[in-house]
């Protein structure tokens, strides 16, 4: 099933073309890492998809009422804004805000989809914790918790692990990795080009004015592509451990 | 007074500019405050007329060449100060908080203005009337005395005194005012006054004069005789204050109407 | 939680009823309130059904207003020095109030007035929320508030400078520190429709300005529609400002003390601060509008000179502790 579908997208911001031409098809089931270059248009490509910013051509996500387009995708943006001092429960029942109509307390279902994603992220023992005294890192794993008491099929993170340590960094990739195959769809922009590597089932590579390669990691993450794109070249192989990637050197 | 009489006399205060036009020669008098043509404050609107007028400002009454300047106990200090350092003889008059004041500041106006004869007529002839107008009372009415804002005045201020010589006890001096303050309405419609007096209202709408127009008054206003005074005739102690007893007399009849 | 909300109710009705029996003229508490009820002869029906009835109603009805609008205020711009009396919205509200009173309009037709303070609050309010922008860092909100209500008080005061009534210029305190004193049942009547109005807008934002703890972006993509929510928010907030400074004058930091007080209590919850805040105003000007009349009963001290003395201390408390974000 189809759960993002991008035609011809394009943005201009102050006059300037961030990029063009991009369409893609988000299918249930995928992880998809989004990567690129610093201004290649990450995180504008998926606040035009949502309808954040002004783009020309099409998204799917804009055929919903504002609404019921909260059903259908989360959004965790990259700024961890948390303006009020609030208990970490009280931040992450927030995604049940769609769900709910006015006026009407959280039900048993939406209590347990918080619990379910404090437990995702490791927060069960952080619940009555003010959210704005927790580190960066804590807060952004609230904030994904957040993102993931929404309950919608798609689910878009602008790079969601930065700031993380190591093993939240890969538990967070897990955790995405679970909900694809249990039939969801997430959109994650990411600069950790070997957790995206092992974790992801398709990356999209945004760069030069428009999507460079889209395809599994081993078909994106080519020498031509890294050397091109980021400038970089990395040692890459399929190990009994899994994918190792490992950039190496800054081309001149 | 062993000067010779001033030739060139300006009035910068209403209550001086009255006084000064009763009692100065011809040509003494040469100009009087922009107060003393507003028909709401002063009784000699007419008169007044016929003089320059000044606005209280050290710098225009200095072009005037006087010398003698009349000004209130409270006009601008910094005026006064500076026609003084300028040379300019400055005599002040407070305002006036009783009838015997009255009688008092017509005499030293004449003085000043080198008129004491007219001066003492003058004050004897007020004296005559006053006591003409002041009937023995065999009960004495209480009235209030409400202003906007709130504002009452006691036994110890000029429109206190005219309300005593006009055979009514003051309603302030059950709350224990004897100057001028704020009465609380509530306070008022407690001590329900057997009238009540109020000043005129101004043109142009203020919220100062709308507690004037509260639903209480309004009903204290309706149930019993009630007067507006005019400003004029009560602000100056001068013998226009007169008119105001005569006035009040009236209401004070109807008050006693009321009850027989 | 409830808790919470219990406490501020019997608080606001014990101080609701304690306003109706204190005052300058000496009621007896059971007199009273059979007057009162009852009505009767005599002159304490009068004092308690049209001096005290409507001056405890509208203390609860402007606290009320105040309340809500600075919770609104603070959860929309995600600031909590954001208040009507501070960044000028009553001040513009008082002279829209000036003008409608000095140039007959009011007399002509009794709405006049707080429509006039209406149209007054809704400029203030929407040059606020333009020149702090979406997200009101704290220096931009001070320093537009201090132009607003600097611009405010000037041509207040040049409106009543330029009346011929002689007690005009001495009515700016009133318009800058508001007071309660001398108001009748014609007054609510006045205030009422509007605020109703704007209190139907500004309680159902609690949603939406939760939804805004977590950034604009965040609030959008979980359906809530900023641009709308602007909308009510300002005119909601110009309603019940625009009627409560109509009727009573600029009464400061009300909105910026009782949602601060207030907001550890409810779990920081903007939508729950809302109906706190509205109950805590409700209880905080009863409270300042008795301390008036047992501290100087014949003095007509102004109730907005009590809320400065409780608020301007926390006002700078409150710039001390973020004064980080301030270059």
């Amino acid at each position: 099933m189809t759960l993002l579908a991008l035609d011809d997208l394009a943005v201009d911001l102050r006059g300037r073309a961030i990029f063009a031409g991009v369409s893609a098809r988000i299918e249930a089931g995928e992880f998809v890492g989004l990567i690129g270059p610093n201004g290649a248009g990450k995180t504008t490509l998926m606040r035009a998809a949502l309808g954040l910013v002004a783009a020309r051509g099409h998204s799917s996500l804009l055929d919903h009422r504002a609404v019921d387009r909260a059903r259908h995708a989360a959004w965790m943006p990259q700024a961890r804004d948390i303006a009020w001092p609030v208990s970490v429960e009280a931040l992450v029942a927030l995604g049940r805000v769609p769900h709910l109509p006015t006026g009407r307390r959280l039900s048993a279902e939406d209590q347990a989809h918080v619990d379910a994603a404090l437990a995702a992220m490791g927060l069960e023992g952080m619940r009555h914790r003010t959210a704005t005294r927790l580190s960066g890192g804590e807060q952004a794993r609230v904030l994904i918790a957040r993102a993931l008491a929404q309950d919608t099929p798609l689910l878009m993170a602008d790079e969601p692990i930065a700031g993380l340590d190591p093993a939240h960094q890969i538990a967070t990739m897990q955790v995405f990795a679970g909900l694809a195959r249990d039939g969801r769809a997430v959109i994650a922009s990411l600069h950790d080009l070997g957790l995206a590597a092992r974790h992801c089932t398709r990356l999209l590579l945004l760069g030069e004015g428009g999507i460079v390669a889209d395809g599994p990691p081993g078909d994106v993450l080519t020498p031509d592509n890294l050397a091109r794109v980021f400038h970089v070249n990395a040692w890459f192989a399929d190990t009994p451990h899994g994918p190792v990637f490992q950039p190496l050197e800054v081309i001149e | 007074m062993a000067d010779p009489a001033p030739r060139r006399v300006v009035s910068m205060n209403l209550c001086t500019d009255q006084l000064a036009m009763l009692l100065a020669a011809k040509g003494q008098l040469v100009s009087v405050s922009d107060l003393a043509v507003d028909p709401r404050a002063s009784a000699m609107v007419e008169q007044a007329r016929g003089y320059t007028i000044n606005h209280a400002r050290a710098e225009e009454v200095h072009a005037l060449r006087p010398d003698l300047v009349l000004a209130g106990q409270y006009s601008s200090r910094a005026s006064v100060g500076m026609l003084r350092r300028l040379g300019i003889r400055v005599e002040t008059f407070a305002p006036a908080r009783s009838m015997d004041d009255i009688g008092a500041a017509l005499e030293r106006m004449g003085a000043l203005l080198g008129r004491e004869e007219a001066g003492k007529r003058a004050a004897a002839r007020f004296e005559e009337r006053l006591s003409a107008l002041r009937a023995e009372v065999e009960r004495r009415p209480e009235a209030a005395l409400y202003y906007a804002n709130g504002y009452t005045l006691g036994d110890k201020t000029l429109a206190g005194q005219i309300l005593l010589t006009a055979g009514f006890s003051n309603t302030a001096a059950k709350a224990g005012i004897t100057g001028g303050r704020v009465m609380p309405l509530e306070q008022l419609v407690m001590y329900a006054p057997e009238a009540l007096i109020s000043g005129t209202s101004y043109s142009g709408e203020t919220r100062s004069e709308a507690i004037l127009d509260h639903p209480a008054v309004e009903l204290l206003r309706r149930s019993r005789p009630s007067a507006e005074v005019r400003d004029r005739d009560w602000i100056c102690g001068t013998p226009q204050v007169l008119r105001a007893v005569e006035g009040l007399g009236d209401l004070r009849r109807k008050a006693l109407e009321g009850e027989g | 939680m409830i808790r919470v909300f219990a406490a501020l109710a019997i608080l606001c009705a014990a101080l609701f009823i304690a306003a109706l029996l204190v005052g300058p003229a000496q009621i007896g508490a059971i007199e009273g309130l059979r007057a009162l009820i009852l009505g009767g002869e005599g002159p304490a029906p009068l004092v308690m059904q049209e001096i005290r009835l409507p001056r405890a109603l509208l203390a609860v009805m402007i606290g009320l207003s105040l309340g809500l609008s600075g919770a609104a205020m603070q959860g929309y711009l995600r600031n909590p020095l954001a208040e009507p009396g501070l960044i000028g919205v009553s001040g513009s509200a008082a002279l829209g109030a000036v003008v409608a009173i000095h140039t007959g309009f009011s007399a002509a037709w009794a709405y006049g007035l707080p429509l006039s303070a209406l149209a007054g609050a809704l400029a203030g309010v929407a040059l606020v929320i333009a020149l702090a922008g979406p997200r009101g860092s704290s220096l931009t909100l001070i320093l537009a508030g201090i132009a607003i209500s600097a611009m405010a008080a000037a041509l207040t005061s040049l409106v009543l400078n330029l009346s011929s009534n002689p007690f005009a210029a001495n009515e700016i305190v009133f318009w800058m520190m508001g007071s309660l004193a001398d108001r009748s049942m014609m007054h609510v009547g006045l205030a009422l429709p509007l605020m109703v109005v704007g209190w139907a807008m500004l309680l159902p934002l609690g949603r939406g300005l939760d939804a805004l703890t977590l950034g604009e972006d965040a609030a959008a993509s979980m359906g809530v529609r900023l641009t709308r929510m602007r909308l009510v928010l300002v005119v909601g907030t110009a309603c019940v400002v625009g009627a409560a400074t109509a009727v009573a004058g600029a009464i400061g930091f009300v909105g910026l003390v009782v949602p601060h007080i207030l907001r550890p209590l409810v779990g920081a919850r903007p939508s729950r601060l809302l109906w706190a805040s509205a109950l805590g105003g409700a209880v905080m000007v009863l409270a300042a509008d008795l301390a008036v009349r047992l501290i100087l009963p014949e003095r007509d001290l102004k109730l907005g000179v009590l809320t400065a003395l409780v608020g301007a201390p926390l006002f700078l408390h409150l710039i001390y502790k973020t004064r980080r974000e301030l270059p």
